[in-house]
């Protein structure tokens, strides 16, 4: 069985970000950026389900600019077997990056899609159950265990009352939550190795794909700031602070 | 224009979210219809018609809609979208698994986590785990939104027009079926909605601990909550995790305790009225958002707050 695992390039998420101070977005220049991390975990899933035998081929894309073949590289350095980046500048929006993904996988025809539930910077938490629309699959979100059989997968899903446990056809989209599992670190050969594994590009026009964005963004602010810093002695001081100066408990 | 709620409920009732969603929408404008699709939910849809500001209740009842997955929901809204202008969902797991799959079938871009209506078309949302507001404007015909509840006022169960009007749904795909959940039980109030929640980190050290903050939540009637260093670490289940990827609350009093205060934890709790931290380590970043530190050992300091708030 094929997996294709779409992995986004992100700000690293140790970085503190910065508003541009003209609003105009997040100061992205010359800050470390890395592999999603809910994407890493969707690919550590997949390199276990190819460790089991489950998988037969695990394929990785991205799409965004060139600098995403380090992502890809990552992946590869991870278990991945090959990968694809759809290379663009313009910016991406996940209807778009939706679009981009639902073309490799009319192309590549895999059984199973497996991605980060949310990238870390734009918090949308859609392209996943997008993709799934737009190729009229089933969906399973926010996966905490998976178990993958012929023709279907069953999905153990974290909502918001505790665990839900979601049957579903394949093909399938998949998206992980932080509990899947817990990603392996890339080892020196490895990441060697992942250096010769094949990496093609693409360009959106070739997959006949417009990705023209739908939102536009007018401005970026930094949120108000909290004034915190407020210390209290013992437990008797804090008691009596919460009636009488916030007066939150009676 | 005509606004299209998705109400959110368990069958027995209508998840509170859904209110503070009818809250979004009227900022936004226009009538307002909700959607309750269901089995056998016909309560849930009588008290959604009774919301201010409700002009109709579609009720959808089918077989099938009883545990519904993001696709049955997202076949039978699609159906139904042609008339409205707006498609809302509360930010909600229910709400963040269905949007995104509505949006896709329509060909438009959602707006996740709405925390401010500017026009029927701009909106607001925190971006970067909330170190950032973004405002965006849609150049979709249709907005489809998903709403932070604690960023709006609940509609209150009064005063709708009392309307239900039945809808059909698509049949069942037979191509996802939801086998089972695992619902923690509480007497507790709901972590979203309660007035005070008292959450744990790490510094519990393991899961037995957390009774210490049952004690004290019992003296509050508050709500119980943790980072995700404590779920992570198996000390409480999922449901509890309060962050960035969690639950979003904004309580009148959050008290975190043994909780260093990670980027992504504070995105979960900031908008709370008041926030108590109580952390042995002066230098933890949680004391820097919040209005009362007490620095020390938890396991001294949580006995004594629950004995002090016992003398009267």
């Amino acid at each position: 069985m094929k997996v294709l695992v779409p992995v986004k390039r992100v700000v690293d998420f140790n970085v503190k970000v910065r508003v541009k101070p003209d609003g105009s977005g997040v100061d992205t220049a010359n800050v470390k950026m890395s592999m999603n991390p809910f994407d890493e975990i969707a690919v550590e899933e997949a390199v276990r389900l190819k460790e089991k035998g489950l998988a037969t081929e695990l394929v990785a894309v991205s799409c965004g600019i060139a600098a995403c073949q380090e992502t890809l590289r990552t992946a590869l350095a991870l278990g991945v077997d090959r990968a694809i980046l759809v290379e663009t500048d313009a910016e991406l929006q996940p209807l778009a990056v939706a679009k981009l993904l639902k073309a490799i996988a009319v192309k590549e025809q895999p059984q199973l899609v497996i991605m980060g539930k949310q990238a870390i910077d734009d918090d949308a938490n859609q392209t996943g159950q997008m993709l799934a629309a737009l190729l009229d699959w089933p969906q399973a979100t926010f996966a905490s265990k998976i178990e993958l059989a012929a023709s279907e997968a069953t999905v153990k899903r974290e909502i918001d009352g505790g665990l839900e446990t979601i049957a579903v056809k394949l093909p399938a989209v998949v998206t992980a939550d932080l509990r899947l599992n817990e990603p392996r670190y890339a080892t020196l050969p490895n990441i060697m190795k992942a250096k010769k594994k094949p990496l093609d590009v693409v360009k959106p026009d070739t997959l006949g794909v417009d990705v023209a964005p739908r939102l536009v963004t007018l401005k970026v602010v930094e949120p108000p700031k909290r004034k915190g810093g407020g210390r209290v002695a013992d437990a008797k001081e804090l008691v009596a602070k919460l009636r009488s100066e916030a007066k939150v408990i009676p | 224009m005509t606004i299209l709620v998705i109400a959110e409920h368990d069958k027995a009732a209508l998840k509170s979210a859904t209110q503070h969603v009818v809250g979004a929408a009227q900022r936004i404008g226009g009538d307002i219809h909700v959607l309750v699709a269901g089995h056998e939910a016909s309560a849930v849809a009588r008290t959604a018609s009774n919301i201010a500001g409700v002009a109709k209740v579609l009720h959808a009842d089918a077989a099938h809609l009883a545990s519904p997955t993001a696709e049955a929901i997202g076949a039978l809204v699609v159906e139904l979208a042609g008339a409205y202008s707006h498609i809302l969902l509360p930010a909600t797991s229910f709400g963040k698994d269905a949007a995104p799959r509505i949006a896709g079938l329509l060909d438009v871009a959602q707006v996740s986590d709405v925390i401010a209506v500017e026009s029927p078309d701009t909106f607001v949302r925190p971006i970067y785990a909330g170190n950032a507001f973004a405002t965006v404007q849609s150049k979709d015909a249709k907005k489809v939104l998903t709403v932070r509840a604690t960023a709006f006022d609940a509609a209150a169960v009064n005063g709708g027009a009392g309307l239900v009007e039945p809808v059909a749904a698509p049949p069942e795909r037979d191509r996802a079926r939801v086998i089972g959940q695992e619902l923690t039980k509480s007497d507790r109030p709901e972590l979203t909605n309660a007035r005070i929640v008292i959450s744990g980190g790490r510094g519990l050290q393991k899961g037995e601990n957390f009774k210490l903050l049952e004690a004290l939540a019992d003296k509050l009637n508050a709500a119980l909550g943790a980072s995700r260093a404590a779920v992570d670490a198996g000390f409480v289940p999922n449901d509890y995790q309060v962050g960035q990827t969690g639950k979003i609350v904004a309580p009148d009093l959050y008290i975190a305790v043994g909780i260093s205060g990670a980027i992504q934890h504070l995105a979960g709790m900031k908008d709370s009225k008041v926030i108590v931290a109580i952390n042995k380590d002066p230098e933890a970043p949680i004391f820097q958002i919040a209005d009362y530190g007490l620095v020390g050992d938890l396991f001294e300091i949580v006995p004594q707050l629950t004995a002090e708030l016992s003398k009267t």
